[in-house]
């Protein structure tokens, strides 16, 4: 089968990779970049188990075919810390108990950066919103709302 | 901090408790949040293959023919397997701790007894090769009569689902077809009250949706064993399950496990692990058997449908005097796990509630539907859904306060259980002292005052007169058990059977109920989810 070149940032580095036609982000990512974060809930953009950013918004990776994010960024769970510094959601969801299982979370939380990096003080409607297409089937949601607050107003009070 | 009421609790412990009420870190907390943590799927391993499974498109049917020549020619498959490559095709998962017969293949052979249920398994290069070979399979079935309700399949002429139990229903000890609890005698009780109220309570299968789909890798190790990342909750329970399935000692795998994206009692039937391991085994490369999302909510095992009829008489003064419980698990194709969850279910009953006359008949019923399993509370929620449901309208039907109306009826300290135990460190009048204080519920001063220390025992300790059921004749099967890798005999006058002698009637257990749940619970009670 033919294969395509394709280029893009990922995490702030630069990656190449080869990639059969019809390949979705999501088995580019964690087949072939190794980035294990993004998980595969459904294939069907229904569970945002594979959220990532795509220069900045949040994006399906399932949905999203390899080869439109030629030249652009992705960035994934595993590249939000800063060194061994958690980013702050991480540390609210720490603190809030906003995990169990945990398969959610990776999801969960760049669906919850993408919306405090446009917004630095979302309304709990709004934190209701951006996660609404990530579906968490232990912990409830409250925790998890209650952690992406929390971050915001710990990211003011630092401001 | 919350604290443990020594006043109920003096014989559970003398300690004080210093967790609960305070917040405690997970340990894999930090590897969720950093997306450390490593599910079954987050191993990479060098040449790894991609098995994909093709399953029934019926409920019932027989395999006339299956034609894999197309797919075998397919690009990129390394291995089709089929039933006949599965060294021993035929299981029931508690065969393990001895209970039930095997009844339920890992490949389909000569008929399918569910939509879904898996007859062909390709292992090819990439799961699209190994998609595109399943649809160059081809199966010729000849559809059969479908049943799909607990009680029509328990009537006679019903469809025989599974030839392992010919009567559609497991069959405890080797001659009962339903679990039973006998203590004193309901029709007395029901002719004495004033009111006697019957329903009927049906639940639905429920998925248990984990976000991450079962599934695991299995790939040959450099010792000669193998080496399984697995989604099971049930890692020593697939061990051994894997090792009857492929006839090998259970020290040939290491099984790794433990980090589960989301279970909920969906994965606890060992439903990728026999196959995973086989494909590995047949080609000598790392095997990687995932459920795409359709699989898991169509085929994955839900919580089994209940049906459950109960009738109660009761006093105007609010006493439950007798409760005759009918209930129907719907265990779908075969056993996997429905057989404990009815002796769950019979040793739950009357509820925690002292009732002097208690009836139930409970059944684990085959049906042609997707294969029920464990979750959370499996036997029990249901029965108890029911008989709450039925607390309230007794309540309302004599018109008293529905939390006054449980505290009359709660078993106390020293009360003799139907299933012949006596109860001890009970506290439920406690609780509903306590829900019905938080939400500022108003009960009258004498039930407050009521406790679960006092007023049980005495005559409440005794076991009542109770008739013995007579021991049902042992009828010769409606049809016989099959061997699984024979062809059904062609349809014909059976040969006369030989007069059988009287069967000797079987010494009734003392506790049947009893003794099977606590033989049970030793194995299951610390580790279901």
């Amino acid at each position: 089968m033919a294969k395509t070149a394709l280029q893009f940032r990922h995490n702030g580095r630069d990656v190449a990779i080869f990639v059969d036609g019809g390949t979705n982000l999501l088995t580019a990512l964690r087949d072939l970049v190794g980035d294990m974060t993004p998980k595969f809930g459904c294939g069907q953009g229904g569970c945002g188990a594979c959220t990532v950013l795509i220069d900045g918004d949040a994006h399906l990776a399932c949905l999203t075919l390899a080869e439109t994010v030629e030249g652009h960024s992705v960035e994934t769970l595993d590249g939000i810390k800063d060194g061994p510094n958690l980013h702050p959601l991480q540390r609210a969801f720490m603190e809030h108990f906003a995990a169990q299982c945990g398969y959610c979370t990776p999801g969960m939380l760049m669906a919850a950066k993408a919306l405090l990096d446009h917004n630095a003080s979302p309304s709990r409607e709004e934190v209701v919103n951006a996660i609404s297409g990530n579906i968490c089937r232990c912990t409830g949601y409250e925790p998890i709302i209650n952690a992406v607050l929390a971050a915001a107003s710990g990211g003011r009070a630092r401001a | 901090m919350l604290e443990l009421r020594k006043d109920i609790f003096a014989d559970e412990r003398d300690d004080n408790l210093k967790e609960i009420g305070k917040g405690t870190q997970r340990q894999d907390m930090l590897g969720h949040v950093t997306g450390a943590s490593t599910y079954f799927n987050d191993h990479k391993l060098q040449g790894m293959l991609h098995l994909k499974v093709l399953r029934s498109p019926h409920a019932h049917a027989r395999i006339r023919r299956i034609d894999t020549a197309e797919a075998e020619r397919s690009p990129g498959v390394r291995r089709i397997i089929r039933g006949a490559d599965v060294p021993h095709n035929l299981n029931t998962l508690l065969s393990l701790i001895n209970f039930g017969k095997d009844d339920e293949p890992t490949l389909a052979v000569d008929k399918v007894r569910y939509k879904g249920e898996p007859v062909i398994a390709v292992v090819a290069d990439s799961p699209r090769e190994a998609f595109e070979a399943l649809a160059k399979v081809r199966i010729d079935y000849e559809p059969l009569p479908a049943v799909f309700d607990v009680e029509e399949a328990l009537k006679a002429g019903a469809p025989v689902v599974n030839e392992t139990y010919p009567k559609n229903t497991f069959t405890y000890y080797d001659v009962y077809d339903h679990q039973k609890l006998r203590f004193g005698d309901v029709e007395r009780g029901f002719a004495s009250a004033d009111h006697v109220l019957e329903q009927r309570y049906q639940m639905s299968p429920i998925e248990h949706a984990p976000t991450e789909t079962n599934g695991s890798i299995a790939a040959p190790d450099t010792n000669g064993r193998y080496v399984v990342y697995t989604s099971t909750q049930a890692l020593f329970f697939s061990v051994d399950t894997c090792a009857k399935i492929l006839d090998v000692p259970s020290n040939t795998f290491h099984f790794i496990g433990g980090t589960v994206g989301g279970g909920f009692g969906g994965k606890v039937d060992t439903l990728t692990e026999p196959l995973a391991i086989l494909g590995a085994m047949l080609t000598g490369r790392p095997v990687r058997y995932i459920f795409e999302r359709e699989e898991e909510m169509q085929y994955g095992p839900p919580r089994g449908a209940e049906r459950i009829y109960l009738k109660d008489g009761v006093m105007r003064d609010g006493r439950i005097v007798a409760r005759k419980v009918r209930a129907y698990f719907d265990s779908g194709a075969y056993t996997r796990l429905s057989s404990y969850a009815a002796v769950k279910c019979a040793a739950h009953l009357p509820g925690p509630y002292t009732i002097p006359n208690v009836y139930g008949d409970i059944y684990c019923v085959f049906t042609n539907r997707t294969p029920a399993t464990a979750m959370r509370g499996f036997g029990v929620t249901a029965m108890d859904f029911a008989i709450e449901c039925q607390m309230d309208k007794l309540a309302h039907l004599v018109g008293m306060d529905p939390m006054e109306f449980r505290i009359l009826n709660a078993y106390r300290d020293g009360d003799m259980k139907a299933h012949r135990r006596e109860a001890k460190n009970t506290a439920l009048i406690e609780c509903v002292q306590v829900a019905a204080e938080k939400a500022k519920w108003p009960l009258r001063e004498e039930f407050k005052r009521m406790s679960s220390l006092k007023g049980g025992g005495g005559t409440r300790a005794a076991v009542p007169p109770t008739a013995r059921d007579q021991p049902v004749p042992v009828r010769p099967a409606a049809q016989q058990r099959t061997t699984y890798d024979r062809a059904p005999q062609a349809a014909g006058p059976q040969p006369p059977h030989p007069p059988t002698p009287p069967p000797v009637a079987p010494a009734p257990a003392p506790q049947p109920a009893a003794h099977g749940a606590i033989r049970f619970s030793s194995v299951f009670g610390s580790r279901r989810r």
